[in-house]
């Protein structure tokens, strides 16, 4: 744990990208800019960026206050103000934060919203966080936007139709009326041709988890990767550029038949290729990823990583549909897919990447991703015969983060995967 | 006229008849009639009913059913209720069931609905969702998309086309037992003795699994009784119970609240079936628009229905207010994300107000409340030793409430 992270270009990029937003957020008010709140799953980056506001996003500020031992505090903070222990642990973090004076990842208070943007996507929460933070900040224009679920499998026309009545009659009258800007659509257009390119880059990106070795871990550095397409970056040429490099550097990983980086250097051999449903444990980052990576197990395809928009089966924004192709987008986050899509699209992944098991982290306060997913354990192992491991955390408070028995789960299921291997191997 | 311990008693069998018998055999007295199941809070039953079909609430197993199988599907730190059901499913006691609907509740609800499509459970599965957005011509013809998806369903298995004049009917009937219902929580919000909550709550419930003609005898009855004077006034305050409106408490816990010295003036137990308030119009040529404009302009407030502009923290103050109530009881199904996550909003507004609360979790098979039952007869006995305080309920100013609709 005490080796410092070797970093890459794109890992500098990134980190580029996120002090300028940052900083760009603390001169809010000297930069002349509208602060917009919203979430990660159905983030409408591009129209935030077409009324030149600054996105702020609460789930990414409770994962970071995690990563740096302070969601602990913050969730006390909540609970002691009537916030129960049994939902979501973001929201509280938030809320705790809050009430601790908005303290952003970078030290500096975080500015209070202009509009809070509820994209109503995948995770009914987020319409209670919203209706929370609308009482801490009444002067804040909340902007509500209705995703339908695809519960029959699809995007109907008249889901498409709802949402962008919603688009054209609310959510931009309103965002000209705040910021003071009009509409430009062209602008859009430009920034959605920008986010399309960013979609195939990415997604040729999760795509290099088919070599063998894998040179990426689609899991634990996934969450890393996607990060400028999910934070506000999508539809920018930064983000382009910092997918060609992050591609290229993943190419030349290839080329020499490397596997994944880890915080303590490069793994040295694959002994398992796993699929991982449901998102980390953030309060214990690195000691969960160590557990993991011990073990020569490496992640080749995670859900986690499609929650802010699921590029895998070929759907991209389209400049020329610009709103009809925001709706789609939203529609198409991995939460807002019913459980059968939810098991069709892992059960490619582990088909596809090769997988030789599928492990659910099951996170205690987040429905959204946790209830179904011991049916879908069930389904996948029945449908492809995988070995299946479950085990159970927390989003962002430590109380819920088991080390030991998180370890021992694990080191079960990797001996349960050894055996298997060694079957096979016998039988060939 | 039927005596009222008799239809209470019938009434306490059909709520928790778990095999829905009344259904099966109602589905079985003609061809082509249809069940179709639905999931809390609410649904528009009068479209299943136009369409020749009965639409019989699932509510979960309660206390009277064991969970073997629907523990495998849900872990523990997930509500009961979804369990429940997999258990009444798995155990096929809803065989005769053609067709589930799962509202917009919670992410629980929904991605059960998933697991019905997975497990191919009925002819069809559908989650209903209602819209968040409140303008007619953007979430209302939504919202009547969903109907139509819900109609398309039931065509397809009974062929049977719904008419204008057919849902002008149905809306009626329900139009009917919603004013039954209102009336009994009317009568007992000044006599709460002539009928027990435990008994309002099975009578309300025995309506959700039978034919709305029949349940409406039954609440006619109902009423003609309890117009009456009849009981003996206790010395018990009033409350409010809010936050229970999906996993419902177990019988005996909401006989313990009343038990513990409080007469429930008003709840969201079966709030489903009252969530509209007043009429909805029966008279028009688009009756889809018309249950559609009730929805967005006649809704109680609900945890599940975005609130922005129509605060429920004011709402049920309101409700408090003219009910005459002293004070609310929370009660929060464990782990139910929409009931938890508002505790905040309406605590610390009522600490504003000066409304008095007690809250608490329960679970549906819990039928142990010693501890809520000695909670509840402390809050009882503060609020009466402090009756000469001034009643802040009635002074508030819910003047906000007012200003805000959808």
């Amino acid at each position: 744990m005490s080796q410092e992270a070797i970093k890459e270009k794109s890992m500098i990029l990134q980190k580029e990208m996120v002090e300028g937003l940052f900083n760009d957020l603390d001169h809010a008010k000297e930069l002349g800019k509208k602060v917009c709140y919203t979430f990660v799953p159905g983030n409408l980056s591009e129209l935030i960026r077409t009324f030149d506001m600054l996105p702020v996003y609460p789930e990414i500020n409770a994962l970071q206050s995690a990563m740096r031992k302070k969601s602990g505090g913050y969730i006390k903070e909540a609970e002691k103000n009537a916030h129960s222990e049994d939902v979501c642990t973001y929201v509280k973090c938030d809320v705790g934060m809050m009430m601790k004076g908005n303290i952003g990842p970078t030290g500096t208070k975080i500015p209070e919203p202009d509009v809070l943007l509820l994209s109503y996507t995948g995770c009914f929460t987020f319409m209670k966080w919203f209706e929370t933070l609308k009482r801490e900040y009444p002067n804040a224009k909340v902007i509500m936007v209705h995703t339908p679920y695809q519960e029959n499998a699809q995007m109907t026309p008249s889901m498409v139709e709802y949402m962008v009545k919603q688009f054209k009659e609310e959510v931009i009258p309103q965002m000209e009326e705040v910021t003071g800007i009009k509409y430009d659509e062209a602008k859009l257009k430009r920034m959605l041709a920008l986010s399309k390119e960013a979609e195939d880059w990415i997604t040729k990106i999760f795509d290099t988890t088919k070599h063998k070795p894998s040179p990426i871990d689609a899991y634990f550095a996934g969450v890393y990767y996607i990060g400028p397409i999910n934070i506000g970056f999508r539809g920018t040429p930064e983000a382009v550029e910092y997918y060609k490099e992050l591609y290229s550097e993943i190419q030349e990983r290839i080329r020499l038949g490397l596997g994944p980086i880890t915080p303590e250097g490069e793994m040295k051999e694959e002994k398992y290729r796993l699929v991982v449903e449901g998102p980390p444990n953030w309060t214990s980052f690195r000691e969960f990823w160590k557990i993991f990576y011990d073990m020569g197990a490496v992640i080749v395809a995670s859900s986690y990583t499609k929650v802010g928009g699921v590029y895998d089966l070929g759907w991209r924004h389209d400049p020329e549909r610009p709103l009809e192709s925001l709706a789609e987008y939203c529609m198409n986050c991995y939460t807002n897919l019913n459980i059968p899509q939810r098991i069709d699209l892992l059960s490619k992944c582990i088909t596809e990447y090769q997988a030789d098991g599928y492990v659910t982290n099951s996170i205690k306060s987040c429905n959204s991703f946790s209830a179904g997913q011991l049916g879908m354990m069930r389904e996948i192992e029945d449908r492809l015969e995988v070995p299946v491991g479950f085990i159970e955390s927390d989003l962002v408070d430590p109380r819920y983060f088991s080390y030991s028995n998180i370890k021992n789960r694990l080191e079960s299921y990797f001996q349960m995967l050894a055996q298997r291997k060694m079957m096979e191997k016998e039988a060939h | 006229m039927k005596d009222l311990k008799q239809i209470i008693n019938e009434c306490k069998e059909l709520a928790f008849d778990l095999h829905f018998t009344r259904a099966k055999k109602w589905k079985e007295e003609k061809d082509g009639r249809v069940i179709v199941g639905y999931m809390p809070i609410y649904f528009p039953r009068e479209i299943i009913h136009a369409a020749g079909g009965l639409p019989v609430g699932i509510f979960g197993g309660g206390d009277r059913k064991q969970i073997i199988k629907g523990d495998a599907y849900y872990q523990s730190y997930i509500c009961h209720i979804p369990r429940s059901i997999m258990e009444l499913a798995l155990d096929k006691h809803m065989d005769h069931f053609d067709g589930f609907i799962f509202p917009s509740i919670c992410d629980v609800i929904r991605n059960l609905s998933g697991i019905f499509k997975q497990h191919k459970l009925g002819k069809f599965v559908k989650y209903m969702d209602f819209p968040q957005n409140f303008l007619p011509q953007i979430g209302g013809v939504f919202y009547q998309q969903e109907m139509e998806h819900v109609l398309h369903y039931i065509k397809e298995i009974n062929g049977v086309e719904v008419t204008t004049e057919k849902l002008n009917h149905s809306i009626d009937l329900y139009n009917k037992n919603r004013q039954l219902i209102s009336t009994i929580y009317n009568i007992r919000q000044d006599f709460p003795w002539r009928l027990s909550i435990e008994d309002v709550y099975h009578i309300v419930r025995a309506g959700t699994v039978i034919p709305v003609e029949e349940h409406n005898e039954i609440l006619e009855q109902v009423c003609a009784h309890i117009k009456q004077n009849i009981g003996v006034p206790q010395d018990k305050i009033k409350v409010v119970v809010s936050g229970a409106f999906c996993e419902q408490p177990a019988v005996g816990l909401i006989k313990a609240i009343e038990e513990a010295g409080c007469y429930v003036v008003d709840d969201d137990y079966m709030l489903g079936s009252r969530m509209i308030i007043g009429d909805i119009d029966a008279t028009t040529s688009n009756p889809l628009e018309a249950i559609s404009n009730s929805y967005i302009k006649q809704s109680q407030y609900s945890s599940s229905i975005y609130d922005v502009s129509n605060p429920k923290e004011y709402r049920l103050a309101k409700i408090v207010k003219e009910r005459g109530a002293n004070g609310v009881i929370f009660a929060s199904a464990s782990f139910c994300d929409p009931s938890l996550l508002d505790a905040p909003i309406f605590q610390n507004a009522f600490n504003k107000l000066g409304i008095r609360y007690i809250a608490f979790q329960y679970s549906e098979n819990i039928n142990q409340f010693k501890v809520i039952k000695e909670q509840v007869g402390a809050f009882s006995d503060s609020i009466k030793l402090w009756e000469d305080e001034p009643a802040a309920v009635s002074n508030i100013n819910l003047t906000a409430t007012d200003s805000c609709k959808h």
